[in-house]
């Protein structure tokens, strides 16, 4: 079991903060396959937030498979924590590599190209969220 | 999400000339933990007024659950509870005194609830209301209303004049209703930050006007700041909402609602996090024109 923290001044969303803090303790190894973790109330309890922003990241959880929901029974660290495949990783570290180098060869300096990564991420997740 | 727990259309509230309350649309989904805030004055008790019914409408619309609080006031008030600003009880009342007059009044009391409750926050029953700190007064409130077993409560300032701890355990304990129970909840407060680990909706309400209403994820998510050339400055405006702008000769800082995709390799972007997004709302002027300030 962990125990979540929140860091206030932050700008990472909450809901966002306790997904992090999972993934992170799967890493870690401090939460194992088949471990719970804590009830929606006993978090709600503990940090005084929305109950729906607990539900949320155990929804976001779930959808990247790294934990699974039991209706009445509570959430769990899923048997297999996902792992990508290495060569995924590197065709797409490739063709990012790729992408860098046309930015840069447009003018754009470091500063630029992560405003614009990061504009274009937070887009597209706007998009899914909405 | 299903039919909203309130809905208000055009909804305005006269004091003699003045308007306390003015053309205010908005929705409150049900299930969800809406916060209302703005400026002292700016029409927020009002609203809740209206809300539970107590006072009728000048102009414009009120609906709880469907239904016109006050015309049918039955099919709208068993089903809401309400904690009215200092939380006002009978000082000269015990707790034990205080849950009796509760039991009495209401129809759907849960004696169980509020007995449970009571013994968990360690209230004395023993003890006259007007002894206990804030804190416990705040408690005190608060179980009266949830042993009404409402769908929809209605808190005005509920946390305003409790100290740090004590506005914490307030809100653990509301949390934890919501959680047993997925009632609606409408608080107004002034302190951001309490709102945004609590609330999930937002309406912002300044000069007696709806400013900005919405999912609080959304509202962070679409609001930036951005920092550019003068020059280019009527061009963002004509793209996006400007909140607030602050010029110099030649720069321009604005904090726009984007409407979609902001990418411009001229302008410099920032994130914001809510106290900024509702402070620029605030600042706003009452024709609803952004918040100028020229430093030349």
């Amino acid at each position: 079991m962990i125990n979540f923290h929140l860091d206030q001044r932050s700008g990472v969303p909450t809901y966002l903060q306790l997904v992090q803090q999972v993934r992170q303790a799967v890493r870690l190894g401090i939460l194992q396959p088949g471990d719970q973790l804590p009830t929606v109330k006993d978090v709600v309890g503990s940090l005084a937030i929305n109950p729906n922003t607990v539900l949320k990241a155990y929804r976001e959880l779930d959808h990247e498979g790294l934990a699974v929901g039991r209706r009445g029974i509570g959430t769990f660290v899923a048997d297999v924590p996902p792992s990508r495949p290495p060569d995924d990783w590197k065709a797409l570290r490739t063709a990012l590599q790729r992408w860098v180098d046309r930015a840069r060869a447009a003018g754009l300096d470091d500063e630029n190209i992560a405003a614009l990564f990061a504009d274009t991420a937070r887009a597209e997740h706007i998009s899914r969220v909405a | 999400m299903s039919a909203p727990a309130i809905r208000t259309d055009a909804l305005g509230k006269r004091y003699g000339s003045a308007w306390a309350l003015r053309d205010c649309t908005l929705e409150v989904p049900a299930g969800s933990v809406t916060a209302l805030v703005g400026p002292n004055g700016a029409g927020k008790t009002t609203l809740l007024q209206l809300v539970v019914g107590l006072g009728r409408a000048s102009a414009g619309t009120v609906e709880v659950f469907g239904f016109d609080p006050q015309s049918e006031p039955t099919a709208v008030l068993p089903r809401v509870g309400f904690v009215a600003q200092e939380h006002p009880l009978y000082s000269g009342f015990t707790v034990a005194e205080t849950l009796k007059l509760g039991r009495k009044l209401n129809p759907s009391w849960d004696d169980d609830l509020a007995r449970t409750r009571v013994e968990a926050l360690g209230l004395p029953l023993g003890r006259k209301v007007g002894k206990l700190s804030g804190g416990q007064q705040a408690q005190v409130a608060l179980t009266l209303a949830l042993a009404k077993r409402p769908e929809l409560l209605v808190l005005d300032e509920p946390v305003a004049s409790l100290d740090p701890l004590a506005r914490r355990e307030f809100l653990q304990s509301l949390m934890e209703a919501v959680t047993e129970t997925g009632m609606t909840v409408v608080l107004s407060s002034h302190i951001v930050a309490d709102l945004e680990r609590v609330c999930d909706h937002l309406v912002i309400l300044s000069h007696a006007r709806t400013q900005l209403a919405g999912p609080i994820d959304e509202i962070v998510a679409e609001h930036r700041l951005l920092t550019g050339p003068r020059s280019d400055a009527a061009e963002v405006a004509r793209m996006h909402d400007v909140v607030s702008e602050r010029h110099t000769e030649r720069q321009s800082t604005l904090l726009v609602r984007a409407n979609g995709h902001v990418y411009d390799s001229s302008w410099e972007l920032h994130d914001l996090d809510l106290e900024e997004i509702v402070l620029a709302y605030l600042a706003r002027n009452r024709t609803g024109d952004p918040a100028i300030a020229r430093t030349a």
